[in-house]
């Protein structure tokens, strides 16, 4: 008999997502904040969406600012002071949290950076969402520094001189750049129409470029859960409150102060064309802003093969479609003359590998004779048929009483190291590649019970695994599993790398259970499968 | 955990969020000069004179030029490059030669300058060359300027409003 070790489908591949000591810290962090906030709450799992949040926090409070801003030199400074002392109690919160919504905007965005990078979310079939976020960085820079032109006090006065000594260095722009903000009447009503016009229109730009970056995520999660979304309002109207955003002395084009107070989210920049040059700032921003843009490729990684169709499983169904995780599955018409209209077709380049699809396909079913199972969209460095050999293998080799097959997952607690005689694992590259009738396959072949595991559901490397696996087993997403599997002998228990203790606590749980009421001997379908075969060692 | 720790640990994070956010919206404040120190800029924008003079055309060279290019006046249209020295309290700050905009050289030069100075009394000596025919300087200007902390010193080179402008 041919031995199939059981190992984790992408062992070869280095799957596994990243686990540096910056991901460990993050993940610390993470699970710390999964205690306090819950994890479908956990403001570290949902940066993007918290950005979006304060997008729009900015936005409103902004559109209550422009009704009372008057954008002429004269008037721009004095109706921003009425705004913050003649109704403090509104205009000026407004202002205030206009001002903190838009630095928190910064520090998620760099954060939900910081935790891409360290999770190693940054190659291969991440390309796109990686390469999309870069452009926002500046966007969302040249968004705020135009909305601290406006106020027109002395830090202002500071900023758009340093801007244009800055862009000065251009070859475009050239040393006179600087003499519109040198003589006072060369600013005039028009430069702060455009400041004006900038400060809606790069905002709007950020949007675009915003909406650019989810375009290949199934999903995208934009709306925080409710009660962070509203905690964090309240924590910057508080904020607000204690210590409410004020101006500094008119700007005074005869006068440079001493130090102005700098917003270190945004103006951070601002300091280097003085303490380096001009031309060092620019050669820094754009070598980084290269570097950082490329490294999806300096990366080298392998990636594994993308996801295949067999046109001849496929139904056109699109439940793979439904349930791919980063649209790498479209509906197209079908070119094969079958009359089911469509059939999946996968995009190599969006393809993570996940296997989630091969789990929501119905052809994904082991109770087959066929002696090479194949399905409609499979995974070909794990096909189906092959995860059937190795399950069968693993049944024939269980031995004892309360025998267990796990599901696991490459990227959470590592399962292979529970496997023993009574137990056998199977590390899938995502716990929703397991087809539901996988488990049913198990239990009748000779398992007296399964466990699935896998990362946490907002914690799944790959968005959704999780998340389907347990509403298909639950039954309200198809595939679903049958009724007649008996669910005291089902158990699904999510588990992080760093869950494995508790995992093997569960499984011996299980097992322990288990051992008091033994499975009747059922047909085991792995020998029905066989019968065909006699005769052919 | 019991929900008391829960909303602790959420209140410790908000608290932290706010601070953090709070603080560095403004804080710490970026020194930009020194406390007794003033601000001496220099920015102009100014062409400098034609390199060379218009000058006739011989007939020969005439017939050799395409029939829409026969002007009889060559008029060079290379602008001599802006020299600027400056001297604070007679010790050499710039002496920086700026040359002119534009693919043939025809355009303005413009120059910008910034230099943290002392406060206090000092005299200023601006020298201004437009003109490559003119050996030395064909502008200058000399002043005492009493600079106070945080103030701008600006000079400026205008020939129509009498030269180096110092304010
Ligand atoms: C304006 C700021 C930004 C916003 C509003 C934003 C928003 C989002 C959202 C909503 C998601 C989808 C999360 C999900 O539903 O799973 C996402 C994913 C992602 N973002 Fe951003 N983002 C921003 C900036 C950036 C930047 C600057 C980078 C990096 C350069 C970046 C890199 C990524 C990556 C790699 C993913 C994919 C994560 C995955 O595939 O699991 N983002 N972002
Ligand atoms: S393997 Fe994952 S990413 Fe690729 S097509 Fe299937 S579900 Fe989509
Ligand atoms: S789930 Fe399977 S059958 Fe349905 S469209 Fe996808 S490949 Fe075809």
């Amino acid at each position: 008999m041919q031995t199939r070790p059981i190992l984790a489908a992408n062992d070869a591949l280095g799957r596994a997502p990243a686990r540096g000591a910056a991901a460990r810290a993050f993940r610390a962090a993470e699970r710390a904040l999964d205690r306090a906030f819950g994890p479908e709450a956990n403001p570290l799992r949902q940066l993007g969406a918290l950005a979006f949040h304060l997008f729009w926090i900015v936005a409103a409070t902004g559109a209550y600012l422009y009704v009372f801003f008057d954008t002429s030199l004269a008037g721009a400074y004095e109706s921003v002071e009425a705004l913050t002392a003649g109704q403090w109690w509104a205009g000026g919160v407004m202002r205030s949290v206009h001002r903190y919504a838009s630095d928190a905007f910064v520090l998620v965005m760099l954060v939900h950076l910081a935790r891409e990078l360290a999770h190693g979310r940054f190659r291969g079939f991440r390309w796109f969402s990686w390469l999309s976020g870069v452009p926002l960085l500046w966007l969302a820079v040249a968004a705020g520094v135009t909305g601290y032109w406006l106020v027109w006090d002395e830090l202002a006065l500071f900023l758009a001189v340093a801007t244009a000594e800055w862009f000065g260095w251009l070859p475009g722009f050239g040393a006179a750049l600087v003499r519109n903000f040198l003589f006072a009447e060369a600013v005039s009503d028009r430069f702060f129409s455009l400041v004006v016009f900038l400060h809606i229109g790069v905002p709007l730009m950020l949007l675009l470029g915003m909406w650019v970056h989810i375009q290949r995520i199934t999903r995208p999660q934009t709306r925080p859960e409710p009660a962070l979304g509203w905690g964090t309002l309240a924590t910057l109207v508080i904020l607000s409150l204690v210590r409410p955003a004020v101006s500094g002395a008119p700007a005074d084009l005869a006068a440079a102060p001493e130090s102005v107070p700098l917003d270190w989210f945004y103006l951070a920049g601002f300091p280097l064309v003085y303490e380096w040059s001009p031309g060092a700032l620019w050669i820094a921003s754009g070598a980084g802003t290269l570097l950082l843009a490329m490294l999806p490729w300096l990366a080298l990684a392998r990636r594994p093969p993308a996801a295949r169709v067999d046109l001849a499983q496929c139904n056109g169904c699109g439940r793979c479609f439904a349930d791919c995780p980063y649209g790498a599955v479209v509906m197209a018409p079908r070119t094969d003359g079958k009359p089911h209209g469509t059939q999946a077709l996968v995009l190599p380049d969006l393809c993570a590998s996940c296997g989630i699809c091969v789990g929501a396909c119905p052809s994904s079913t082991p109770f087959r004779r066929a002696e090479t199972l194949t399905t409609g969209i499979d995974l070909p460095q794990l096909p189906i048929g092959e995860l059937r050999a190795r399950l069968d293998d693993a049944l024939a080799r269980l031995s004892g009483e309360a025998k267990v097959v796990v599901f696991g997952c490459d990227c959470a607690a590592d399962v292979r190291s529970l496997a023993g005689p009574g137990v056998a694992a199977l590390s899938l590259p995502c716990a929703g590649m397991a087809p539901p009738a996988f488990l049913e396959y198990a239990l009748r072949g000779g398992a007296d019970g399964v466990l699935v595991t896998g990362c946490p559901p907002h914690d799944c490397e790959y968005r959704f695994g999780a998340r389907w696996t347990a509403e298909r087993l639950a039954g309200g997403r198809e595939p679903r599993l049958r009724a007649n599997v008996p669910q005291e002998r089902l158990c699904v228990r999510w588990a992080a790398a760093e869950d494995l203790a508790a995992l093997g606590h569960e499984l011996a749980g299980l097992r322990a259970t288990l051992a008091l009421a033994p499975a009747e001997a059922g047909v085991a379908p792995a020998r029905l499968r066989r019968e065909p075969e006699t005769g052919n060692g | 955990m019991g929900n008391a720790v829960r909303y602790l640990g959420q209140g410790i994070a908000y608290a932290l969020f706010a601070v953090v956010v709070g603080y560095f919206a403004t804080s710490p404040p970026y020194r930009y000069l020194g406390p007794d120190e003033g601000l001496l800029r220099l920015s102009f924008k100014h062409p400098g004179k034609v390199k060379a003079d218009c000058r006739r055309r011989t007939p020969e060279e005439l017939a050799r030029l395409q029939p829409q290019f026969r002007t009889e006046m060559d008029c060079p249209r290379e602008r001599s490059p802006v020299r600027v020295r400056v001297e604070l309290d007679e010790r050499l700050l710039y002496d920086d030669v700026f040359p002119p905009a534009g693919l043939s050289r025809d355009g303005a030069s413009s120059g910008y300058r910034r230099l943290p100075i002392g406060a206090g009394t000092h005299t200023l000596r601006v020298q201004v060359n437009d003109d490559v025919r003119v050996a030395g300087f064909n502008f200058e200007r000399a002043a005492r300027v009493d600079v106070k902390p945080g103030q701008v010193v600006l000079i400026d080179f205008n020939p129509e409003q009498g030269g180096v402008i110092i304010r």
